[in-house]
């Protein structure tokens, strides 16, 4: 008898949280379809660009509780490397956003591969002392040009069809990247390897018990959180039509925590609001100079001190969803 | 029936060293304690009996303030505790030696035994009388806390709070998992103890242990006092002992 | 001597190795305040590098303002900025106690942000000069090289105080009840002794050398508000090498690899920015709890 009642009850908070999500996506795709009409739309680009790279922070924290205040690298050196590769070696876009994709997914097996064995504080901090390490060699290193970055990044021809110099074309194609970034990884977090990295988060002597290798899962979910944090930067590197080293430093590291705080750690939709926030924030309050910085930290104190949940977290659970 | 069992035995003219109504006590979400009311006299071995589980242990750590939330009554020489800090408590002379002995390994067996600070005045055993008690101590003083034997880390987790001037002990299993050469010498340091004017709070499963050290006897079920009967009566429990307890 | 390709000199040698235990002081006085934090509050200190800035600024404001030198901020500064880390510890950090320990690292992320942006609003990015006390200026002949007074004395001075926390941690009651309470707060207030006061003073304290450190800095590099930031993502890659275990191992770590830094200056300068980084990703491989840390 209760077991029925159980059962039906689940039933009922799955569709229930279907049903959320349906509206939320629905909300979410109608914002982006309308944003570039009321906002300046190098801006929404830029907020979406963003907005990915939240989604994949989240994706570490949210899910695997793992806390990297490094994943400035991924997002830098995808952006550096997609830059070269569309002005140096004169990639068509597509190409060259794979291409960097793919350097910060390398560089996110090489780094998870060193830090996934610790967690917790060990963990925030290796994240910390490799994306400082990174930046050091991206201040170096000639192909990223030091100080002055890497400048006049051709937008090309996607596919050699796409003209992206054409601003509408470039927006659809930024959206498109991102609204694939944000169902993919909702796809990975609701997938059976996505159901195991919970149950690691929760209880991960238990998973290893049963017989996974937590190890290689916190790995892969490593791996993947740097690639879409990779495709995101790349594709901030052919929007901005630059690559420089603020996109590698540790503030942006620390913005990418505060955007997901922000947002709600943990639910599908909080990165995406947090990051549109933190950049309008930014945007609104750049005459303020360095007050910026002092506001985002006082909200990240806030936020720590009584507002855990985060916007869409603390909606969720007033509506008993998970978004 | 415990209220009974308490006006009938001893003298009635000792005073209340503790008095607990009503008292209890969470860990998280999880309610253990639902309503423990208890009374140790000054100068009395009072021994909680109880299957595991029963909440010995957590009543123990709740008059001590160790608990997730408390309520109810526990009165300490008259002073209310029920809202104190855990380390204004024991400033007040209230001891406990818990169930995992907690000795520190991070310590030498000397810096351990004189951890913790003095809580009164008068009323503490000088370190001679502690040596003399447990004379194996004294020759590990120098000994890291991690290396001793569990008999060694029992007796120094007794010697400690010996020290301070604390006079209400509570020991929580001072007998679990020690050889019975260990246990007679623990036995007979209590007795001690009791001569000396201590009032102790014992918690034992040895129920053969405690039933030549105690004056009166509590029995726990289910987070609750379910009966109390001095010494004397000890015989004529028996029955309800093993049916409770199953020893 | 050629190595590497790159002509060694003996004086750049001498000179490097020199830059070397300077910054090794540097390091060893940031890591040991994270290790006296992380040991008591189970925190990572992000804050850390911000009190270091803030203690060269308490050096500079003591001196602008109120005309009071080098020797009395070396004492002032750290008692200052120690304490508003102590108020920073009793109105925020005690709040997320029993929360996972990743949000009070946020917490102390946030208020680096916080102080950073404050010091970079009125100052700018540029430097304070602040100048070497009088008694420490000069320079002594060691006949194979010149060594400035102030930074023989820099390296002294942290020696001192590293070693004298060690000494204290390691050999006195109140190290005792520090170890004690490291161990398991609750028995050690169960013993009477005000744990709670006792976590705020050590966070306090652990500030205070963070802030030592900034005045000791301060005649060398200028005072400047992102200094913090800049050393203390090596800092934070020094504590991983050392392992957080043992406060005698945060201290040699720290020195240790400020020499290892100097001396890769010398014979492989690309690297020196990262040779640190590098240790650790080696450390991690075949160590994962640190070289002086329990597993």
């Amino acid at each position: 008898m209760t077991a029925t009642v159980d059962a039906s009850a689940a039933t009922d908070s799955t569709g229930r949280n279907r049903k959320a999500n349906l509206i939320a996506f629905a909300v979410m795709a109608l914002l982006v379809a309308i944003a570039p009409f009321v906002a300046y739309p190098f801006f929404v680009m830029q907020a979406l660009c963003f907005a990915l790279f939240a989604c994949a922070f989240n994706l570490l924290i949210g899910y695997v509780n793992l806390l990297s205040l490094g994943h400035a690298m991924f997002l830098g050196l995808a952006s550096y490397v997609c830059a070269h590769a569309a002005k140096v070696w004169g990639l068509e876009p597509v190409s060259a956003i794979l291409v960097g994709t793919v350097a910060s997914a390398a560089l996110g097996l090489i780094v998870g591969a060193l830090a996934i064995r610790s967690s917790g504080i060990y963990f925030a901090m290796i994240t910390v002392a490799f994306s400082q390490m990174v930046y050091f060699f991206c201040v170096e290193a000639p192909f990223t040009h030091g100080e002055d970055g890497i400048q006049g990044v051709p937008q090309g021809l996607a596919l050699g069809l796409f003209s992206l110099s054409n601003p509408w074309i470039l927006y659809v194609f930024v959206a498109i990247v991102f609204l694939f970034g944000f169902l993919a990884i909702q796809r990975i977090v609701n997938s059976p390897f996505g159901e195991i990295l919970k149950a690691i988060r929760e209880n991960e002597p238990r998973v290893i018990s049963l017989g996974y290798r937590a190890t290689l899962y916190k790995l892969a979910a490593f791996t993947l959180s740097a690639a879409f944090a990779g495709l995101a930067g790349a594709t901030k590197a052919i929007v901005a039509q630059n690559a420089s080293l603020t996109d590698v430093a540790f503030a942006m590291s620390g913005e990418v925590v505060l955007m997901t705080l922000v947002g709600g750690m943990g639910t599908f939709y909080g990165p995406v609001v947090g990051a549109v926030i933190v950049v309008s924030m930014q945007n609104y309050l750049a005459q303020f100079g360095e007050w910026v910085t002092v506001i985002q930290g006082v909200v990240f104190v806030a936020c720590v001190l009584a507002f855990r949940r985060g916007i869409v977290g603390e909606l969720a659970a007033r509506a008993k969803v998970t978004l | 029936m415990a209220e009974a069992a308490l006006q009938r035995s001893g003298d009635g003219a000792a005073r209340l060293a503790l008095e607990i109504r009503g008292l209890q006590a969470w860990y998280n979400e999880s309610h253990i304690l639902h309503g423990v009311d208890l009374d140790v006299r000054e100068g009395e071995v009072v021994t909680l009996l109880g299957r595991n589980g029963a909440g010995k242990t957590t009543t123990l750590k709740a008059i001590m303030g160790i608990v997730g939330k408390r309520s109810g009554s526990v009165a300490f020489n008259g002073r209310e505790l029920i809202n104190l800090p855990i380390e204004r408590i024991a400033r007040l002379g209230v001891a406990l030696c818990p169930e995992e002995r907690a000795i520190f390994a991070s310590l030498t067996v000397k810096e351990n035994l004189f951890l913790p600070p003095a809580v009164a005045k008068t009323g503490a055993m000088s370190v001679d009388r502690i040596y003399a008690l447990f004379p194996n101590l004294r020759e590990r003083l120098s000994s890291g806390g991690g290396k001793l034997s569990g008999g060694e880390q029992q007796m120094l987790a007794i010697a400690r709070i010996l020290r301070t001037g604390a006079r209400f002990l509570m020991l929580d299993e001072p007998t679990e998992g020690l050889a019975p050469v260990i246990i007679q010498q623990i036995g007979r340091t209590i007795a001690e103890l009791k001569r000396e004017g201590f009032t102790i709070l014992l918690v034992e499963q040895n129920f053969r242990f405690a039933s030549t050290l105690a004056d009166r006897f509590f029995v726990m079920e289910h987070g609750r006092i379910v009966d109390a009967f001095a010494s004397v009566e000890l015989e004529g429990r028996m029955g309800f002992l093993h049916e409770t307890l199953g020893v | 001597m050629t190595l590497f390709g790159h002509a060694i000199s003996m004086p750049a040698l001498y000179g490097q190795l020199l830059i070397g235990l300077i910054n090794g002081s540097f390091y060893a006085l940031l890591s040991l305040g994270l290790a006296v934090i992380f040991g008591m509050l189970q925190i990572v200190n992000f804050a850390h590098g911000a009190f270091y800035m803030m203690g060269a600024f308490a050096a500079y404001f003591l001196l602008t303002l109120t005309g009071l030198d080098y020797w009395f901020a070396l004492i002032l500064s750290p008692l200052i900025i120690g304490a508003i880390g102590a108020v920073v510890e009793r109105l925020f950090l005690k709040r997320l106690a029993g929360f996972d320990p990743l949000y009070s690292l946020l917490l102390t992320f946030g208020l680096a942000l916080v102080f950073q942006g404050l010091f970079q609003n009125y100052f700018g990015a540029s430097g304070m000069p602040y100048s070497i006390p009088k008694q420490l200026a000069g320079a002594w002949n060691l006949g194979f090289m010149f060594l400035p007074v102030y930074r023989g004395w820099v390296i002294v001075a942290s020696v001192v105080v590293c070693l004298g926390t060690w000494l204290v941690i390691e050999k006195t009651k109140l190290g005792a009840y520090l170890r004690a309470a490291t161990e398991n707060p609750t028995m050690v207030r169960a013993f009477g002794v005000n744990v709670p006061r006792m976590v705020t003073l050590t966070y306090g304290f652990g500030v205070a050398l963070a802030a030592f450190a900034g005045v000791l800095a301060a005649p060398i590099a200028q005072v400047r508000p992102g200094m913090g930031a800049d050393i203390i993502a090596v800092v934070f890659a020094v504590v991983v090498i050392g392992g957080m275990g043992s406060i005698l191992g945060s201290i040699v770590t720290g020195f240790v690899l400020g020499v290892v830094e100097g001396l890769t200056k010398v014979f492989y300068p690309e690297a020196s920015n990262t040779v640190v980084f590098v240790i650790m990703a080696i450390v991690l491989l075949v160590r994962p709890a640190g070289l002086f840390g329990r597993a």
